[in-house]
């Protein structure tokens, strides 16, 4: 590795949770960060970001790696990194970092902060007034009765079925994977549709790949995993149109989350601008 | 709290956000200042490192476990 595990001269590594204008943010009293550090703000050429001290035994580059592997780990410490951006956004236009935003110590990040302020306030200033609403679309599954039941399909195991019904059983397997087909089909249609109309009430949008049933604990498959940067003032109306797609398309079931600090409309515009 | 919130609506409250939609955001959203952070994971390694950690942790999430879900 790098002599990034050396503890630096100037003091602890530096966790950044956020960034955002200076004087829009104060301290947030009850709020701890990441392993329970403290949050401070640290000013950088206009800029104020949020921080939390951390040891290089846990946040360094190799420790970094073996506990993203620990998903207890990784948990406590997104939902403390969530905790403080999630607070502040609540106050004032804020830029969240990506997770595990680590610098070897304050001067470094000063330093780097400092040298893209301009990018940041750009991006800041696309945020303003701004917030991130999640909406996942899960396939509602069909009727029981008119399923492809494969299982009821199924001859029993040492029954000899004669030759009509192995070819009536053919045809229902045909006809059950055609309408499986037919359903996944409308189901992915019915998303785009979804999708179309709400990014019309949006400033930009972002779509997250669907999460697999056995991430998102349902079993009922996501056609859709999307978040969309709306003005404050048009929140209100994004969750009526929500409600009012849902109607429309019976066959999925929406669910609309946020209010996001917004987390995935920022990675994109920097790397556009700082490429 | 003393301070009211100022723009946002009430949302849920964040011990209540589902860890998957947060991993989403998290992991692939945020700001990257490219070549200038001493110490971090490339990115990629980042997302998919994690992501291998909770789908091999996954069963540990859910109440009935990823199988019992199924209908049996």
């Amino acid at each position: 590795m790098t002599t990034s595990d050396v503890p630096s001269p100037d003091g602890p590594a530096i966790w950044v949770y956020g960034l955002a204008d200076e004087g829009t943010v104060t301290a947030l009293p009850g709020v701890a960060g990441v392993a329970g550090a403290r949050v401070r703000l640290v000013a950088a050429d206009g800029l104020t970001a949020l921080v939390s001290d951390v040891t290089l035994e846990e946040f360094g580059a190799q420790a970094l790696r073996r506990n993203l592997e620990d998903l207890a780990w990784l948990e406590a410490v997104a939902r403390a990194h969530h905790g403080v951006i999630d607070a502040a956004a609540r106050r004032c236009t804020l830029l969240p970092m990506r997770l595990a935003t680590v610098y070897s110590g304050e001067a470094a990040m000063v330093a780097s902060l400092t040298a893209h302020a301009a990018e940041l306030r750009a991006a800041l200033d696309r945020l303003r007034s701004r917030t991130e609403w999640g909406v996942k679309a899960y396939v509602v599954p069909a009727d029981r009765d008119a399923a492809p039941g494969a299982s009821r399909a199924e001859p029993a195991a040492g029954q000899p079925g004669d030759a009509d019904s192995g070819l009536a059983y053919l045809r229902r397997r045909r006809d059950a994977l055609s309408a499986s087909r037919d359903s996944a089909r409308s189901a992915a249609q019915g998303a785009r549709a979804v999708h179309a109309e709400l990014e019309r009430d949006a400033v930009d949008s972002r779509l997250h790949p669907p999460q697999p049933a056995q991430l998102s604990g349902r079993p009922e498959p996501m056609v859709l995993n999307a978040a969309y940067l709306l003005d404050d003032d048009r929140a209100a109306g994004f969750a009526a149109a929500v409600k009012a797609l849902g109607e429309r398309h019976p066959r999925l079931r929406l669910e609309l989350t946020g209010p996001w600090p917004p987390y995935s409309f920022t990675a994109r515009e920097l790397e556009r601008e700082g490429a | 709290m003393a301070v009211t919130p100022a723009r946002q609506p009430a949302g849920f409250p964040a011990e209540r956000v589902s860890l998957v939609d947060l991993l989403d955001r998290v992991l692939a959203g945020g700001v990257v200042i490219t070549g200038e952070i001493t110490l971090s994971v490339a990115d990629v390694d980042l997302v998919v490192v994690s992501l291998r950690a909770l789908l091999s942790s996954v069963s540990a999430l859910l109440p009935t476990g990823g199988e019992a879900a199924d209908g049996r």
